[in-house]
């Protein structure tokens, strides 16, 4: 089997700029396969954006430590020097967000800010880059492309200024995106047009895609596979069918309990999970889940679970999955 | 039969956009534009659609934080007017909860001032207000002893919606309108706080109007929900009813909008193509026919009315109105069900 393209290794991100550090991502193991997209799901503060800004360094590096390896096509991206991380930004993988209109530039069209992004990573004609850049807005299907090349970012909607940042993201045709929450912000009706439409381009590019968010539904509409994160560690990991089918590890188990769906009986409460999540300048020496977990034994309190391979097919970070086999399909509702 | 706890009536409200500096003609956005609707005692209204439809703008007009362009309200019987006498009695009963738990908290005052801040102005004695207040605090799952001194900066998230529920709660209002009040919640604390919500309307005989545009949590709240698209109402009815047999191509369409929690099924096609157009400029006749896929020229040219499909239940489209001109409508003679 061929390396994966993009590997995380015992990835530890830690923010220093504080009274006391803040273990924000503790020990991440992760692979994403050339065209394979895998989905980060997680809480608010569970370390799934700060996971994926280290990836592209983003994090302040005065004020953040990094521990651990992060290979992206072979290469060791911590090693990377200013300018081979200029180009690997970009050229190698690329990132959207959650705001685009935070995201783009407000004083400079559309357009100039694609071809800017193309003739910082390659010597090329201005009219060249134009030509690209209008066919990313076609590839992205935006309506009448030349015409909104021209516009600046607030003299559009929310879905087209998201499908711009798209197109500026595909520019410098990286191998790799990085997609933070990029359809939370939007409406239903928009939502699931980018959820496609991320879903074509992956196809049509052969990308390899983190799509970092805390909707499920979002997630298995796009990924391949899904990694569910839990204060800064991956605690459950498999195909997003495994995952949604038969999850083991408590927490998956309870988001999928928790989520209003239409299946619930009317009327009926939900099973939410009680308690809410650790804090992360203060974790506990054992299972970060163990205060919010119904199976929770002593022995879960004092170590550290390793991630083990269950039968039905997920890695799970838990020593109670003989107690958690749930009922296959038990979440799949009409 | 339930009585109609609020009635609204042809309720409107435009804002007028600043005149350009140079000639252009003023616009206007309309931002609700005529709606007609009850909300039953006891029930929980949800109200859904994207952004720009108008429901935060109805909720606030609702609330009379801002004042109609036009339309009545008319809670329990009496009409709701703006003078300070009745709006203030007004806003003992209806209370409203906000989508931004921190903004909607003053931060300079512990959480136990801000919820006996309300009963304390409407002539309630100091010690019973923080009496009450510690009540609630108990019943909204904060213990008195470890949170009343806190100031909001010191909670979380659903801890301090939990606040703005009990600051709700502590006129003993009859109506609460909850504007996107779970929505900024991480999904584990959203399931507690809809929990909590249910339980309080038990016990208190309390009526919602739950505004959302989260699909799945107005279907799993709501009684009856109404879906609104560009400052109209596209359908109202049962929440299993529009749930289950919407009779507007919009509901349909955001309906299935939801993404598919099943990894075997996935969505295939885009429902809906487009973005929602400009409250500035709503389109003539159906404000939906320049996304519709069944749209044909009566589409454009009339408004279809908010008319019943069956009791209980209507939606705006001409498909369901006899004799509208639309090669789907039902024929003229059978539709004699109109209510």
């Amino acid at each position: 089997m061929a390396d994966p393209y993009l590997r995380l290794d015992q990835l530890e991100v830690t923010f220093t700029g504080g009274r006391s550090p803040v273990r924000a991502v503790n020990g991440v193991d992760l692979t994403v396969d050339s065209g394979e997209t895998v989905a980060l799901i997680g809480e608010s503060g569970s370390g799934k954006s700060v996971t994926l800004r280290a990836i592209l360094r983003l994090n302040p590096e005065k004020k953040t430590r990094i521990a651990g390896r992060i290979t992206v096509g072979g290469r060791d991206v911590m090693g990377l020097g200013s300018k081979d991380l200029a180009q690997f930004r970009g050229g190698e993988v690329a990132m959207i967000f959650q705001e685009p209109l935070l995201a783009l530039d407000p004083v400079y069209t559309l357009g100039e800010q694609i071809t800017e992004a193309i003739r910082r990573h390659e010597t090329i004609s201005k009219a060249d880059a134009r030509a690209r850049a209008l066919g990313l807005f076609e590839r992205v299907r935006i309506p009448s492309p030349e015409r909104r090349l021209d516009t600046y970012p607030h003299e559009m909607s929310g879905g087209m200024r998201q499908r711009a940042m798209i197109a500026l993201a595909l520019a410098c045709n990286p191998k790799v995106l990085l997609a933070d929450e990029p359809t939370t912000a939007l409406d239903a009706t928009v939502q699931i047009q980018i959820l496609l439409l991320l879903r074509d381009l992956q196809r049509e590019f052969g990308l390899s895609i983190i799509f970092v968010t805390h909707d499920l539904g979002a997630a298995v509409e796009v990924a391949d596979r899904i990694a569910v994160m839990y204060a800064g560690r991956i605690v459950e990991e498999g195909t997003a069918r495994d995952i949604i089918n038969t999850p083991r590890h408590p927490y998956t188990i309870g988001l999928l309990k928790s989520r209003a769906h239409g299946a619930m009986t009317k009327g009926k409460r939900l099973d939410a999970i009680a308690g809410s999540p650790p804090d992360l300048a203060n974790l506990p020496p054992g299972c970060a889940f163990a205060a919010r977990c119904p199976w929770a034994i002593d022995e879960c309190r004092r170590t550290r679970p390793e991630l083990i391979r269950t039968e039905t097919g997920t890695q799970a970070r838990c020593l109670r999955t003989d107690q958690t086999l749930t009922r296959p399909g038990e979440f799949v509702g009409a | 039969m339930r009585q109609p706890l609020l009635q609204v009536r042809g309720l409107k409200k435009h804002f007028p956009l600043e005149r350009k500096l140079f000639g252009g003609a003023a616009k206007t956005v309309h931002a609700v534009d005529g709606v007609d609707f009850d909300v039953l005692e006891g029930e929980t209204l949800g109200v859904v659609g994207e952004s720009g439809c108008g429901k935060s703008t109805t909720a606030r007009l609702l609330m009379h934080l801002i004042d109609p362009t036009a339309g009545t309200i008319t809670f329990d019987g009496a009409p709701v007017e703006n003078t300070r006498l009745s709006l203030r009695n007004y806003r003992r009963r209806v209370q409203m909860v906000f989508q931004d738990s921190y903004s909607s908290l003053n931060p300079r005052m512990t959480i136990e001032a801000s919820i006996a801040f309300g009963p304390e102005v409407h002539g309630v004695p100091h010690k019973e207000a923080l009496a009450r207040t510690h009540d609630l605090l108990e019943r909204v799952g904060l213990e008195p002893t470890r949170f009343a001194e806190r100031y909001p900066h010191e909670l979380s998230g659903g801890q301090r919606q939990r606040v703005n529920i009990a600051r709700a709660l502590a006129l003993q209002p009859k109506l609460i309108i909850l504007d996107e009040a779970v929505s900024a919640l991480d999904k584990s604390v959203e399931a507690q706080v809809l929990n909590l919500l249910m339980d309080l309307k038990e016990e208190f005989g309390l009526t919602y109007v739950f505004i959302s545009h989260d699909l799945n949590v107005v279907q799993f709240i709501s009684d009856r929900v109404m879906v609104m698209y560009l400052g109209r109402i596209a359908e109202l009815g049962r929440a299993e009813t529009v749930f289950g047999d919407a009779r507007h191509p919009y509901s349909t369409a955001l309906l299935s909008s939801m993404p598919s929690i099943d990894p075997d099924n996935r969505t295939e096609h885009v429902p809906l193509a487009g973005d929602p157009p400009n409250p500035i400029d709503p389109p003539p006749g159906c404000r939906f026919h320049t996304r519709c896929a069944h749209a044909e020229t009566v589409c454009s040219l009339t408004e279809p009315p908010l008319a019943a499909v069956e009791p209980g239940h209507q939606a705006a489209c001409h498909m369901g109105v006899a004799g509208s001109g639309h090669s789907r409508a039902p024929e003229a003679r059978t539709a004699t069900a109109a209510e």
